[in-house]
Order: C-alpha cells, then sequence, then structure tokens
C-alpha cells in the first residue's frame, strides 16, 4: 500500500503532460472577440465614396463581413486580392479604412479594385477600440440584424474563410 | 560573475522599456491614477505586456484614451468598465474573483496547505520512527 504513494509523481506527470499536450498547436494568440453576441456600436463616421457622415443604418440588412484594412498594413494587401474574390461571388463586405489617409486610401482601392459595399473612414481608430481590435486587418462576421457572430484577427484566405461561411447563414 | 552582471544589465535595460508619451496631468493624484491604470491594464496585441510598457499603436492609442476619460473625470471603474466592454476581461491583469478564476485566486493556497499537510505528516512520521529506534 505504501509503496503505492511513490507513484503519485508518476500519476501527477502523466495528468499535466495529457494537459499539455492538449494545448498543442493551438492558436495561443486567438483570442475571442468581447463584442460576440452584441450589436455592432453605434458610430458616426465618413464615407470614403461620398463623403458624408453616417451612421450605423448605413450598414446592410444581411449577413456580412466587416474587414478593417489600411494602406500602411502589409497583411491588408496580402489579403486584398482574395476579398476581391469573396466580393465577386456575392460576398457583402463592409470595409473601415483604420487609422488611414484617405487620399492614399482612394489610389489603393483605385490601384488595386474595390471589394467593398460601403467604406468607411475610421482616422482616429475610435470605432477600432468600440469594436475590440488590436490592429489590421481583423474581420467580423456580422448578421443582419447587427449582430456581431465572430472575429477573425489577420489575413483572410480560402481557409479561413470556410470558418468565417459558417458563421454567415 | 558573468551571469550575475548580465541579470544586472537585463534589470536595467528593462527599466528603460518604457514607452510613455509625456502627459501631463493638473493634479498628481490624476498623474498617479493614470499610472496605475496603465500599469494594471494589459495591452491586447502583445499579449505579456501592460500599456505602460507596450509600443504597439493600438497600446499608444488606449493610453490615450485612458488620458482623456480620466481628464473628463471618470473614475477608475468606469475606465476599466469601458475597456473590459471592448477588450474582455483578458485586458485585467488583476482577474475578476468569480468561480472560473477562483483557482487563480486560490489554487496556490490549496497547494500550500496541501504541501504543509505532506511535511507535518512526514515529521511526524519520521519522529515517531525515531523514538522507536531509540
Amino acid at each position: 500500500m505504501k509503496k503505492l504513494f511513490f507513484f503519485i509523481p508518476l500519476v501527477i506527470f502523466l495528468a499535466l503532460g495529457a494537459v499539455f499536450y492538449q494545448q498543442l498547436g493551438k492558436d495561443a494568440e486567438y483570442m475571442p472577440s468581447a463584442l460576440i453576441g452584441q450589436s455592432v456600436p453605434e458610430f458616426q463616421l465618413i464615407d470614403l465614396a461620398t463623403d458624408s457622415v453616417v451612421g450605423n443604418e448605413a450598414l446592410p440588412n444581411e449577413p456580412y463581413l466587416m474587414n478593417f484594412w489600411a494602406t500602411w498594413c502589409p497583411s491588408c494587401a496580402a489579403e486584398h486580392a482574395y476579398l476581391g474574390e469573396l466580393a465577386e461571388q456575392g460576398v457583402t463586405i463592409v470595409g473601415i479604412d483604420y487609422k488611414d489617409d484617405t487620399p492614399a486610401a482612394r489610389e489603393w482601392l483605385a490601384e488595386r479594385g474595390n471589394p467593398y459595399s460601403l467604406v468607411l473612414t475610421d482616422e482616429m481608430g475610435h470605432f477600432g477600440v468600440d469594436m475590440g481590435i488590436t490592429g489590421a486587418p481583423e474581420t467580423f462576421v456580422i448578421s443582419g440584424e447587427g449582430e456581431v457572430l465572430y472575429r477573425h484577427q489577420g489575413v483572410v484566405n480560402a481557409e479561413v474563410w470556410q470558418t468565417l461561411k459558417g458563421y454567415m447563414q | 560573475m558573468k551571469a550575475w552582471l548580465m541579470a544586472c544589465f537585463v534589470c536595467l535595460a528593462s527599466g528603460l522599456l518604457h514607452a510613455e508619451e509625456v502627459v501631463q496631468f493638473a493634479s498628481p493624484e490624476r498623474a498617479e491614477r493614470y499610472n496605475t491604470l496603465i500599469e494594471e491594464l494589459r495591452c491586447p496585441k502583445c499579449q505579456n505586456q501592460n500599456l505602460e510598457d507596450s509600443n504597439a499603436g493600438i497600446a499608444v492609442d488606449l493610453r490615450q484614451q485612458v488620458y482623456s476619460m480620466i481628464q473628463a473625470g471618470q473614475s477608475d471603474e468606469q475606465i476599466i468598465d469601458y475597456m473590459v466592454a471592448r477588450y474582455g476581461e483578458f485586458v485585467l491583469y488583476r482577474p475578476v474573483q468569480k468561480p472560473s478564476t477562483a483557482i487563480l485566486w486560490y489554487g496556490p493556497f490549496a497547494l500550500l496547505l496541501v504541501g504543509a499537510l505532506i511535511f507535518i505528516g512526514v515529521t511526524v512520521n519520521n519522529r515517531r520512527k525515531a523514538r522507536k529506534g531509540v
């Protein structure tokens, strides 16, 4: 009976090993948004196309992607072509031009194509903070009722889209 | 000796790593609140730094936000609630006390208690043995 006590460290070791093994390969950076299940915060932002101030009523009434991007962001350049493909497939994407220079942003869209049905400029980054973003690019899935369903940090590609698509229904 | 010198340099260097803008407050009490808040709030981008130490764009913005909220006369609680509403409890270096965080708060004490019990058990056992041996 007493000898069994000597196995306690081994048992603890195995238990810890099992716990750590399960965590292997998980994305340690992944952080769910604090806004999941909540409505898109109220905003007053300038529409890049019309230069007029718009609020939440300008957002689509169907499920859509909200993509934070900027011309200073290399990963945004990397995902831009793929966003174009999604737009061609009929996915509605709202772009938030995050802490950017408006003329540069216009030039960027003219050069690379515009996958967005609406582009709002968040020059000060206040709307970004309200959405809890930590940088660009970040992409949210928003329901037709304006509820935040999912958030992805980083580049959107075919693999990520499979996940996003699941939330778009 | 070499390792010890190294450690000294690392400590000195980390003291210099503060990434702060010049901020000015009307009262020292507000400046102190600012410093405490940016020390206790975690940068949501760079996961092991607080707002005070981080140079990430978002950390600069959030420091600015803390500053303007203090200037606007908001309480510490309001500022913390503002951050938690946007970035989750993740931004708190001091976790909220609730059932799911109980293990963080009380786990170490529970382990200490277990260790103390084992220590007492072994000591008592050894003494008994020693007495028998004599």
